[in-house]
């Protein structure tokens, strides 16, 4: 089954590269460079997966997540971005992206990553499984909800073995888990990430810009 | 991202309370000097004034505060009038309606405040240029500053409306035999001389303000402009000159870690800090820098650097360079996590692994030291490996209690 990919990116260079590394399985449907063209155009298009990028000449990929979103909710967002900078990888995510990869990912594993959002699994970076971590490490102060504002144990176990640059696969064997349980706690966290109000979070984000 | 459009937004730039009156003058292309003056004169209405200012303050947005300074709007002389016309209805509206301070007080004030703005709203392009010029040099005399079409002629004519406006308070409170009062008459010149060298002053603070905003921007473009020319120019210069694919990676990968560092505040890699974070992005670096494969490393937490802590830092740099030169793997992953009683830390590659038992001797060594330095340390350590199964080094050292 093809899956039908929009490119949102303002680099031509990078973007021409993406398309052409794509080949089979994908069809680039549109493609957009500032966010209102982006919003526009996903909304004629309804991709199955928008490939998004983080900075845009006219504002930030979580405007156009939010704008997309209210109208379609059913179009999947993987963000894409040269940034690591932890306070853009929690913006984007926390506007509804499904996962976040950094540009230097090799083609093959974009490839599968696209994939994985299409069929609605969260993709986490180790990158961004550290982040997470950093972000719901420590205790205090206490929780207000804590259905929402803490990690249980099995969620912290594999968000480390991700950040150890272990495939869902190699997880699902360390843990004796199948993969799909592993996907599963994957997709916890990341409503966890996008639901908290843990206080935290944003200043943690800000004044922690890790590279 | 437009549907708000119509409300205005408060100045970020152009603000002597809350930037109301320049977001009013920024919306509706009046000079805020005249905003301002109109807010005045309807405050003396019975605090009506002050009611619409607070009003519209709820009512704004706040200021867009990555807006560029925007050039305050010019307002031509008809447009100033056209403002007093209608603050002065809207004055016989409310006097209509019994809101108000008194005749004695209100036309008096109305006139000076007339007067000011008659002098302070500004011309013409002539009167851009000069802008242009004043961020350079400062103005220092007050014909410098009233510009624009018959300066001359609108400095005479808000004087002398202010001066009539003060002329009529004093005639008009004789009832209140206050003219012979030698301090209330000396109050109300000074009202007077307020009114009309006000504006200037409040200018002229601007202006200052504006000139060294430029100059800091300036010496931020010309910083990074040095810093581009000396590392990413002479990177991409390096890159051209080089055939070897891989050591145009390990060439892109230098540079993209060094920029990064710079971009986001951090230490330059060259020199390991005395954070745990800092000491393994330099261990990171040096290695990727001399074996070329591709290392991420992810860090939670940080630390300061102990002995337990350097060794783990040495060892992980064992580790890194191990996988570098003998598993294949095109990249390494290293995770280190900073707990309250321990620091564990894991190297991980996917390439060839190895069977322990059959490892060529200088091999086993690397791993020995690996296992012995962290023991020595308190702490421990474990390689984990199969042939075609990738390798990972598992390593853990308890922190000092502080």
């Amino acid at each position: 089954m093809t899956v039908r990919v929009f490119l949102v990116e303002d680099h031509a260079l990078f973007a021409s590269g993406v398309r052409s590394e794509l080949g089979d399985g994908f069809e680039v449907v549109g493609h957009a460079a500032t966010v209102a063209e982006a919003v526009e155009g996903v909304r004629a298009t309804t991709p199955d997966v928008v490939l998004l990028d983080v900075h845009l000449p006219d504002g930030s990929g979580a405007n156009v997540l939010e704008q997309v979103l209210a109208s379609n909710a059913e179009v999947r967002f993987l963000a894409l971005s040269v940034s690591d900078a932890a306070e853009d990888v929690i913006a984007v995510i926390r506007a509804g992206a499904r996962g976040y990869v950094t540009k230097s990912i090799a083609p093959a594993e974009l490839a599968d990553a696209i994939r994985r959002v299409h069929e609605g699994d969260a993709v986490f970076s180790p990158r961004l499984a550290g982040f997470v971590l950093d972000a719901f490490a420590g205790s205090t102060p206490p929780p207000i909800d804590p259905e929402l504002d803490q990690l249980t144990q099995r969620e912290r176990e594999v968000l480390r073995y991700i950040a150890r640059g272990y495939a869902y696969k190699e997880i699902a064997r360390e843990l004796h888990i199948s993969a799909k349980t592993v996907e599963t706690h994957v997709s916890a966290v990341l409503r966890k990430l996008q639901l908290t109000n843990r206080y935290e979070l944003s200043r943690w984000a800000s004044d922690r810009r890790l590279v | 991202m437009c549907q708000h459009e119509d409300m205005f937004r408060r100045s970020a730039n152009d603000r002597v309370l809350t930037g109301v009156a320049g977001g009013i003058g920024e919306r509706l292309g009046i000079d805020p000097v005249v905003v301002r003056l109109a807010f005045v004169v309807l405050s003396l209405a019975g605090g009506v004034g002050i009611l619409c200012y607070v009003a519209a303050a709820l009512a704004s947005r706040a200021p867009d505060v990555a807006a560029t300074p925007a050039t305050s709007p010019r307002a031509s002389t008809m447009q100033a009038i056209s403002v007093g016309l209608m603050v002065t209805g809207v004055l016989l509206l409310l006097r209509r309606a019994g809101l108000w301070f008194g005749d004695g007080i209100v036309w008096p004030a109305a006139l000076a405040v007339l007067g000011s703005a008659v002098i302070w709203t500004r011309g013409d392009d002539a009167d851009r240029a000069r802008w242009g010029r004043l961020l350079s040099r400062m103005p220092a005399t007050v014909t410098d500053q009233v510009s624009g079409r018959g300066a001359r002629l609108r400095l005479l004519a808000g004087g002398g409306l202010i001066v009539l406006g003060l002329a009529t308070f004093l005639t008009s409170n004789r009832s209140l035999g206050l003219t012979a009062n030698a301090p209330f008459a000396v109050a109300a010149a000074v009202i007077g001389l307020a009114v009309i060298f006000g504006p200037w002053v409040w200018r002229l603070g601007r202006q200052v303000t504006e000139e060294r905003r430029e100059r800091i921007r300036q010496e931020e473009r010309a910083e990074m402009a040095a810093h581009l020319h000396d590392s990413v120019l002479q990177t991409l210069a390096l890159i051209q000159r080089t055939d070897e694919p891989r050591e145009m990676v390990g060439l892109a990968r230098a540079q993209e870690r060094e920029l990064r560092g710079w971009l986001y505040g951090k230490a330059p890699t060259a020199g390991a800090g005395d954070s745990l974070a800092a000491a393994l992005d330099a261990v990171a670096a040096d290695v990727e820098r001399t074996h070329r494969p591709r290392i991420e490393v992810v860090m939670v937490g940080d630390c300061a650097l102990d002995d337990g802590v350097r060794a783990l830092v040495h060892a992980c740099r064992e580790a890194m360079v191990n996988a570098a030169r003998h598993s294949g793997a095109r990249g390494v992953s290293v995770y280190v996590e900073v707990e309250d009683d321990a620091v564990t830390a894991f190297v991980r590659d996917q390439g060839v692994g190895f069977a322990r038992d059959r490892v060529p001797e200088d091999r086993r060594g690397i791993a020995e030291s690996i296992e012995g330095r962290m023991e020595r340390n308190g702490g421990a350590a474990k390689v984990l490996t199969e042939p075609g199964q990738g390798t990972e080094v598992r390593m853990r050292i308890p922190r000092a209690r502080t």
